[in-house]
């Protein structure tokens, strides 16, 4: 069973987040850059257990971004994987996304393509649904458990207002949250092994970009908090029907 | 026209569902066309979509699609909205909608907007507001090709009546055998209580808390207010608490009304998932708490002494409200 991971970076969770060139562009300066959570705690961790189990034989990682997304790609490779595959593009278009995903896909026999549930910048949580649309498979969002046997997938799966149990022939595509694995730290074996794996550098296909950013700009800063008694509880009910108007 | 996705849950609509139509009503007038539901599967009463703006009411009765099944939706609400030239089609970005919407997108090559907070401003092309790095900051975003998919952040528009005439009509859609390779083994939904995501009231807890056993409080405090239950991410990591309950940039990003935070200090990571509601109250016995400075109201002190004081205070409230 072949596995495809897709694998984004994003800012650490702790960036304070910023804008240049008149808050058209996010300021990257100072910015540490991660391995899409979702991507790395769930998706990638889970494909490796699968491995590790024996069910998954190969397992490619794929991302679009330019070279500065090698050290985080890097790092994935660190934690386990194959080879590395990295589309030389640079975009914050979902559908230019999964083109370019989809196109290297389509001929390689993938079982299963898996992503996080969304990434913590953009936020679309849109590049496996249209990678599985692109491909006409099926897609599972939002997995938070993943079993394998003879060539079903068995998975839990979050709905609104609950959840579900499914099962899926394989090819397929799932997008990854919380439940799926334990996050685990690449080791110095894994590290090392990591530097000669292949990172295979694609150019991307011809595709539009259908949306595009035009400006950021950053949430009201609260004007200051108003303390409350604790003996008070009253008078915050109050505040809360009559000034905030919540209740 | 504009077509809008119009959920169903176990067979009725929920509020998600008449905040995306009165959201589509307003950028059909703004465009000068109308409004066409999409319902998918088997529905107690379609045509109170009307009252919220929908001209037209396109159903799907086909009970395979009373599961989310996200190739099949796509499949259907696709063909409604290439037949009814669809300039627009929009979605509450809930769970459902995350795994469709982007289908749609990709099958209709439109340009995807998930998230969105403001109607689209079509002064110079059409452009929408959308939150991005999860909470921290908003983007303006162009969509630029010729159909565009709109995902609108739920609890962030409001539900408003108008007097659209409607018109029902049932369709088929030629499905394929292989749109519904998704088997359904079981459901386990919970009833009774407001998702977090279309929840107005929220209580919050975190590892101020210091154990599970002693969210009783909590629930309480939630059960006198009816506000959801959400927990910060040490709380859900400890398993404490189930992890949909998990609010902050690595869980949920949601803006309820009213946000009460308890015990919880207020990292930026769990600003960033929460700092788009509408009001904020921190209860925390720690004055360097950094979740005070993003709050509306704060209450310094004791959480197991200050909690069953606000319960009792919100009960005497609701009390003198219904006297």
């Amino acid at each position: 069973m072949k596995i495809l991971v897709c694998i984004t970076k994003a800012p650490d969770t702790t960036t304070k987040v910023t804008f240049t060139d008149n808050n058209s562009k996010f300021n990257e300066s100072g910015v540490q850059w991660i391995i899409n959570p979702y991507d790395e705690w769930y998706a990638l961790v889970r494909a490796l257990e699968l491995k590790e189990a024996g069910t998954a034989t190969a397992i490619h990682l794929i991302t679009v971004g330019k070279a500065d997304t090698e050290p985080v790609i890097r790092k994935a490779l660190a934690l386990g994987g194959d080879e590395a595959i990295r589309i030389d593009a640079d975009s914050n278009d979902s559908f230019y996304i999964a083109t370019q995903i989809a196109e290297h896909a389509k001929t390689k026999g993938y079982d299963m393509i898996l992503t996080g549930k969304e990434s913590i910048d953009y936020g679309n949580a849109s590049i496996g649904a249209m990678v599985a649309e692109l491909l006409d498979l099926p897609f599972i969002s939002h997995v938070s458990k993943l079993d394998i046997s003879g060539g079903n997938v068995s998975i839990n799966r979050e709905i609104e207002g609950g959840e579900e149990t499914d099962s899926c022939a394989c090819p397929l595509v799932i997008s990854c949250q919380k439940g799926m694995a334990e996050a685990r730290i690449p080791n110095m074996r894994g590290i090392m092994a990591a530097r000669t794996k292949p990172l295979n550098v694609v150019a991307p296909v011809e595709v539009d970009e259908l949306t595009s950013i035009l400006s950021y700009d950053l949430p009201a800063q609260k004007t200051g908090v108003k303390m409350i008694d604790v003996e008070n509880m009253d008078e915050l009910v109050r505040l809360l029907h009559e000034e905030a108007k919540v209740i | 026209m504009v077509v809008v996705f119009a959920e169903l849950s176990n067979g009725s609509f929920k509020k998600a569902a008449f905040e995306a139509v009165s959201y589509a009503s307003k950028v059909a007038a703004s465009m000068g066309t109308q409004v066409c539901a999409v319902v998918l599967g088997e529905a107690s009463d379609v045509t109170v979509l009307g009252n919220y703006g929908a001209s037209k009411i396109v159903q799907v009765l086909d009970a395979r699609l009373n599961h989310l099944e996200a190739k099949a939706y796509a499949k259907a609400i696709s063909d409604i909205a290439a037949q009814e030239n669809a300039q627009v089609v929009v979605f509450s970005n809930n769970i459902t909608a995350k795994a469709v919407a982007p289908r749609v997108a990709a099958r209709l090559k439109a340009g995807l907007v998930a998230g969105a907070i403001s109607l689209p401003d079509t002064s110079n092309g059409f452009v929408v507001k959308k939150s991005v790095f999860a909470g921290k900051a908003f983007a303006l975003v162009s969509v630029k090709s010729a159909i565009k998919v709109i995902s609108i952040t739920p609890n962030s528009f409001p539900v408003e009546k108008s007097d659209a005439q409607t018109s029902v009509a049932s369709q088929s859609v030629d499905f394929a055998a292989n749109d519904f390779s998704v088997k359904v083994e079981s459901v386990n939904k919970v009833s009774g209580i407001v998702p977090l995501s279309e929840a107005e009231l929220v209580v919050s807890g975190g590892r101020g808390l210091k154990g599970p056993e002693n969210w009783g409080i909590l629930e309480d405090l939630a059960k006198s207010v009816g506000a959801t239950l959400a927990c910060s991410r040490p709380v859900a990591d400890s398993h404490w608490r189930p992890h949909h309950e998990h609010v902050g940039q690595t869980g949920g990003t949601i803006r309820p009304n009213l946000y009460l935070a308890v015990g919880i200090s207020g990292a930026i990571q769990h600003l960033a998932g929460v700092n788009s509601s509408k009001t904020i109250v921190v209860i925390n016995k720690d004055p360097e708490a950094p979740f005070f400075k993003a709050a509306d109201y704060g209450v310094l002190g004791d959480a197991f002494e200050i909690v069953p004081k606000l319960t009792a205070a919100f009960n005497k409230f609701k009390a003198a409200q219904n006297a």
